[in-house]
């Protein structure tokens, strides 16, 4: 399990990391954490002919927070990074719920969150995580940069919008309006593994308590991070008692598409889906309380 | 290419391929064999050594990567030769190890956690030790070494 | 004297081991180092049609590649292991693994060409340069599609896929079942599973043309048998192979089987090369080229009378052998023979069809096929309780052999080939033990209701078990007391983590009045010890402790002699203590063990005829009959009663291994035991698509228990000696292993309420969606 030979590169500056992924199109992978590229090209399963390594690019290892209050995470930003800060546990909960879930520490010390949704593994948690939260994502390429929204950046198993020459430079996350509760919640296996399914669930009261908005996204729940809007819809309204929530719980199901795995069989997958939209959506409404 | 590497604060010069994974460039090219190799897919913790002070993974990782960074393994823990640190020695008296390849992970993994939390409880330890796989001990004695050695004030 | 035996003292190998200073095979450095990949089929049943290497051959850095043709006469099926066992009518077919494919692959991984380069690197990248024209069969998975006409076969030449056929039975199962109030008939399937040493395999291999040897560092749990093995293969005498088997970092069985074609190939082209050549299995490698265990599919029934006394069991099953059986039927003997468990069982009729499949190798791991037979009759006596109303516990306490019935002969043959028979046991206040720590009574009067009550599906399970351990053939120990003063100790087993140095040192150390720490014990080295069988079957405290126990007597009656001569007193008033002896009452006037070594092995005067040079002596242990181990594992779980995911507030282990060594080791050999049996019950399992490919070769796939499944393990202990070696030990090893899956089943049905809706757990492993699948009726 040694990975087959490559080019190396570590550009200093984002204009040449881009101008280098111009230069060699397919044949090159950019390289942030690597925990789960390297693991890739160590099974040989994937062999990119160049590497451009983006850990000395300057400018992409800063965490920020924007005058709007969203949070900039920069394409080298190491999960550990984000875990250890305080304003992220206070402004986006669920962030830090989910990421306690992502891997181990050891590969958290590495692992970025530009280079997971790069990868756009459906059953990983942060694609979830980033389409119930309203992330955009910057993508920037040598003739200029676009924002993506997460529900139009995931286009299937290991494929998002990101072009041959282009490059996801930064993740920007709205910030939660108030009376806003989040819940992040998951069942694998062992703890550190890819969920056999998880869920991300976000619920505003209004003034009068009832629910004003409501979101939830699922992981391995199919192609790409699941979003169940229509589930979602039906609580908007409601006083978010403990039969709306079995509705709406019920309802996701209906809008996922388990592909199942050595793990799990889709039908328990759908099950899970249904128990832990009610735990999420339960946990949830107590928060935005 | 060229890569110099500074493991356990000694500088080292190579001239590598720069596919050479870190853990093979610890282990064969400087001949610091204390870490392991037991996946290659980092999932098992064998090889896992400090980068920067902080827990990772060596085999997910490119030698020519570490150039700049501080790698701390194993052979580093020992503050003299034939002798064994606090947690070391909370292992062995903890009958911690069974066939002792798992092990230089784990020392390196919770040296980390404990420089973080220094009374963890031992559902705390057991979350920490969860990225590292021991198939011999069923973890408790391992457990028990970490509490012993926090006792200890390691 | 203090006494080191029975103590739970600290391992003398863990200083190296913590430092990182151990060896492993992987950590062998040689000038010149050779590399080598092998490319493996892709195919679990294909023919081979063509390999072409040139390519291979021509990328710079590669040294050599070779197919199976290339080794002309040294290409040949590897010896079997262990021959069939002498039971009348017993049919066996010997199809051993070949070092390179040649005709047709019949495993996915089955190693096809060798590639020896400079880098490991350079190696794997010369594997994609190789062609290889297949003709892909179907493949043969399925144990019963197996033996129906016009499967495909693994085997041409032998006209069916059936490995093997054994029937043993006792009394009249037939006459049993007539006059039974109940028999309880069922299926139980018990699939693959993997051990997974947290080291993978490796051989690395020397030729000194100047010496005429060769060196070889091997991962084996049997160093003395791959010396022989070798050396017959490469046209060597024994004495010029050394064989080491230097810190491996787990075995559990899998690294017992030999030859595996890379121990065979590695040493061939160092020889051939004239360079050291190292071989280190990769973790995908690992999945399909390293021994799998278990598959079985048992129809099973057992006949009782209305008090729930057994009348007879029966029971026909099918065991899935892989794709070569070198390893002979060990583990469906196993099977067959630990169903009877504890247990009085008048009636048995048991055949098993061992089944040639297009699968990697199976070969024992760790329980050796006992769990399977554990887990039929445990499973059978809770459904039979059920049925007649009786208590679980209370039907197995009705049905223990009686304390006074040992030795109790079963009446079948075991896998060392003696007819099975338990040296001493005493079941009932196991099984006491164990129901009173777990508290039984409390649990089902009180917290089960209560935590149904408030919707929580809470389960108990007490299960029992026996472990036929410490078989023979024999194994030796050489102890020798060093002028240093230091006691060297060899023998020629491989350890692989379970603390011989240091079991060993506390056999020795009660014989000569040493530290432990004073006792250097070598083992796997075929230099320093030249005879042994190996370290499988749970039998190394009990058969290589017995010799080291030996040998260790006979240096203290040297030792006592030489102290006589020189204290020119009785050898009766002589105290050996703290590596010194001593006439009694004047401990200040004292020589040292090395001095003593020194006078034994005088520069002038003569060694007297009938005497020997120096405080040495080597002994052989050779053990009548396996000593059978016992105990009872009792565990509460806690389910999640809708994502199915179980959690286990409470384990413990009651143990009966006789003579207890070292209880810090014990403990230690318990809890990995359980460990690797909740992994079995709970977490790992090999899934095969339809043509025959593994689906989840990866350690992120196939699932190794971490430290928040496995909980901490309550333990005590009984003690029933052993009256087949002189220590009154039993094997340890696999006793943490074997019950817990049919734990696991009785507690789980317990926690879902299962009985009360017809569902019974009949399989394993198991994990959250399959319960969820059974629960459902499904």
């Amino acid at each position: 399990m040694k990975p087959a030979p490559f080019d190396w590169h570590a550009p200093e500056t984002v204009d040449a990391a881009l101008a280098l992924k111009a230069a060699h199109g397919e044949a090159a992978r950019f390289l942030a954490g690597g925990q789960s590229l390297v693991p890739a090209m160590n099974f040989r399963v994937a062999q990119p002919g160049v590497l451009i390594d983006l850990n000395r690019v300057a400018g992409l290892d800063s965490l920020d927070w924007l005058a709007d209050g969203s949070l900039r995470v920069g394409a080298t930003v190491r999960y550990r990074m984000i875990e250890r800060d305080a304003a992220v546990a206070r402004r986006l909960p669920l962030l830090a719920e989910a990421l306690a879930e992502v891997a181990h520490p050891q590969i958290r010390t590495r692992g970025t969150l530009g280079g997971n949704l790069s990868h756009a593994d459906p059953a990983s948690e942060m694609p979830a995580v980033m389409l119930a939260l309203g992330a955009r994502m910057e993508l920037r390429r040598a003739s200029g940069m676009r924002e993506v929204a997460a529900r139009d950046f995931f286009l299937g198993p290991l494929t998002t919008a990101l072009a041959e020459d282009e490059m996801l430079a930064a993740i920007i996350i709205p910030p939660l309006p108030p009376d806003t509760g989040t819940a992040f919640l998951e069942v694998a296996r062992r703890r550190g593994d890819y969920a056999m399914m998880g869920v991300a669930a976000l619920l505003r009261r209004d003034g009068a308590g009832r629910c004003a908005e409501a979101r939830l996204a699922f992981c391995s729940a199919g192609p790409t991070p699941m979003a169940a809007p229509v589930a979602a819809a039906s609580l908007v309204g409601t006083a978010l008692t403990g039969a709306d929530i079995a509705a709406a719980a019920e309802a996701a199901k209906a809008e996922i598409e388990p592909m199942g795995s050595v793990q799990a069989s889709p039908a328990y997958q759908r099950h899970l889906a249904g128990v832990l939209a009610a735990r999420a959506l339960t946990l949830a409404a107590e928060r935005a309380a | 290419m060229k890569v110099r590497v500074t493991v356990n604060g000694v500088a080292h010069e190579r001239d590598v391929e720069p596919r050479l994974l870190l853990s093979d460039f610890i282990r064969h090219e400087i001949g610091l064999t204390g870490t392991h190799v037991g996946c290659e897919h980092g999932v098992c913790g064998a090889c896992t050594i400090l980068w920067d002070g902080a827990p990772a993974r060596a085999c997910l990782a490119f030698a020519v990567q570490a150039e700049g960074h501080d790698i701390r393994t194993v052979e580093s823990l020992a503050q003299a030769p034939a002798r064994l640190n606090a947690l070391q020695q909370a292992f062995q008296d903890s009958h911690a190890l069974q066939c002792g390849y798992c092990t230089p992970g784990i020392l390196m993994t919770m040296t980390a956690f404990l420089a973080e939390n220094p009374k963890p409880t031992e559902d705390e330890v057991r979350h920490a030790l969860s990225g590292n796989l021991c198939r011999c001990t069923g973890y408790q004695h391992i457990v028990d070494a970490v509490l012993l050695a926090a006792e200890r004030g390691a | 004297m203090t006494h080191s035996f029975g103590k739970p003292l600290t391992r003398n190998e863990d200083p190296r081991l913590l430092r990182g200073e151990a060896l492993f095979v992987d950590d062998v450095e040689l000038p010149g180092l050779l590399h080598v990949a092998f490319l493996r089929s892709p195919h679990a049943h294909a023919r081979l049609l063509s390999v072409d290497l040139g390519a291979a051959r021509a990328r710079p850095g590669v040294i050599a590649a070779y197919a199976a043709e290339d080794l002309g006469d040294y290409w040949k099926p590897g010896p079997l292991l262990v021959p069939p066992p002498p039971v009348p009518g017993m049919v066996f077919h010997q199809c051993c693994q070949v070092p390179l494919v040649k005709d047709k692959a019949r495993h996915v991984g089955e190693p096809v060409a060798m590639v020896v380069a400079e880098s490991r690197y350079i190696a794997e990248d010369a594997l994609g340069d190789i062609a290889v024209e297949w003709e892909v069969l179907d493949a043969v998975g399925d144990l019963e599609a197996a033996l129906q006409p016009g499967a495909a076969l693994v085997h041409e030449h032998l006209g069916v896929n059936v490995a093997a056929k054994v029937h043993q039975h006792r009394g009249d199962y037939a006459a049993a079942a007539k006059a039974a109030a109940l028999v309880v008939r069922r299926r139980f399937t018990y699939d693959r599973g993997a051990s997974i040493p947290m080291e993978t395999r490796g051989v690395v291999a020397q030729w000194d043309p100047r010496a005429d040897r060769l060196t070889v560092w091997d991962t084996t749990q049997a160093p003395v048998v791959i010396r022989n093995g070798l050396a017959a293969m490469l046209g060597l005498s024994e004495r010029q192979v050394r064989v080491v088997a230097p810190n491996i970092g787990g075995g559990f069985g899998p690294k017992m089987m030999m030859f595996y074609p890379e121990e065979v190939l590695v040493p061939w082209a160092a020889m051939r090369l004239g360079r050291p050549v190292k071989w280190i299995e990769d973790r995908l490698e690992h999945f399909f080229a390293t021994t799998h265990e278990r598959s079985q599919i048992h129809d099973a029934e057992i006949a009782l009378d209305a008090s729930g006394r057994i009348l007879g069991v029966k029971d026909v099953f099918l065991h899935d052998n892989g794709a070569y059986d070198p390893y002979g039927l060990t583990l469906p003997l196993n099977s067959q023979c630990t169903l009877l468990g504890c247990y009085v069982v008048p009636a048995y009729d048991s055949v098993f069809t061992a089944v040639f499949t297009n699968r990697t190798l199976v070969t024992p791991y760790r329980g050796a096929g006992r769990q399977h037979g554990v887990f039929v009759m445990e499973r059978l006596l809770d459904i039979a309780a059920r049925q007649l109303g009786i208590d679980r516990n209370e039907i197995r306490r009705r049905n223990f052999i009686p304390p006074d019935a040992f030795p109790y002969d079963q009446g079948v043959i075991y896998q060392d080939f003696s007819r099975l028979s338990y040296d001493s046991g005493n079941y009932a206040p196991i099984l006491a033990k164990a129901l009173d720590a777990i508290g039984y009574d409390r649990f089902i009067a009180e917290t089960q209701p209560r935590a149904r009550a408030e919707g929580r599906a809470l389960g108990i399970g007490v299960v029992c078990y026996v472990e036929g351990t410490g078989i023979g053939p024999y194994e030796g120990a050489k102890v020798q007391v060093q002028g240093s003063g230091k006691v060297s100790l060899a023998t020629g087993i491989g350890s692989q983590g379970q603390g011989h140095a240091t079991a060993f040192a506390q056999v020795v150390a009660e014989q000569l009045g040493v530290d432990i720490r004073d006792i250097e014990v070598t083992t796997g080295d075929t230099d320093q010890f030249y005879w042994g069988v190996g370290t499988f079957a749970s039998r190394g405290a009990v058969v290589a402790g017995s010799a080291a126990h030996e040998a260790a007597k006979v240096v203290r009656q040297k030792i006592l002699k030489t102290a006589a001569r020189h204290f020119e007193c009785a050898e009766e008033d002589l105290v050996i203590a703290d590596g010194k002896v001593h006439v009694v009452g004047v401990p200040d006037h004292s020589i040292t063990l090395g001095a003593l070594a020194g006078l034994a092995n005088p520069m002038r005067g003569a060694v007297t005829p009938g005497t020997e040079p120096g405080l040495e002596a080597t002994s052989y242990f050779g053990p009548a009959g396996g000593a059978t181990a016992s105990g009872a594992h009792a565990m509460i779980v806690e389910v999640d009663p809708l994502t199915l995911r179980p959690t286990i507030l409470d384990y413990v282990v009651v143990h009966d291994c006789g003579t207890v060594i070292n209880p810090l080791i014990l403990a230690g050999q318990i809890q990995g035991g359980v460990a690797q049996g909740i992994g079995n019950a709970f977490f790992e399992q090999l899934h095969w698509d339809e043509q025959g490919q593994l689906m989840n070769a990866s350690l992120a796939d196939y699932l190794l228990p971490t430290a928040l499944d496995v909980p901490r393990i309550r333990m005590d202990h009984t003690v029933t000696p052993s009256p087949l070696n002189p220590l009154g030990v039993k094997g340890a090893g696999e006793a943490g292993a074997i019950p817990v899956g049919a734990l696991f089943a009785q507690a789980l049905e317990d926690a879902l309420d299962l009985p009360s809706k017809e569902i019974e757990i009949l399989e394993m492993p198991l994990s959250p969606s399959r319960l969820w699948e059974i629960s459902n009726g499904g």
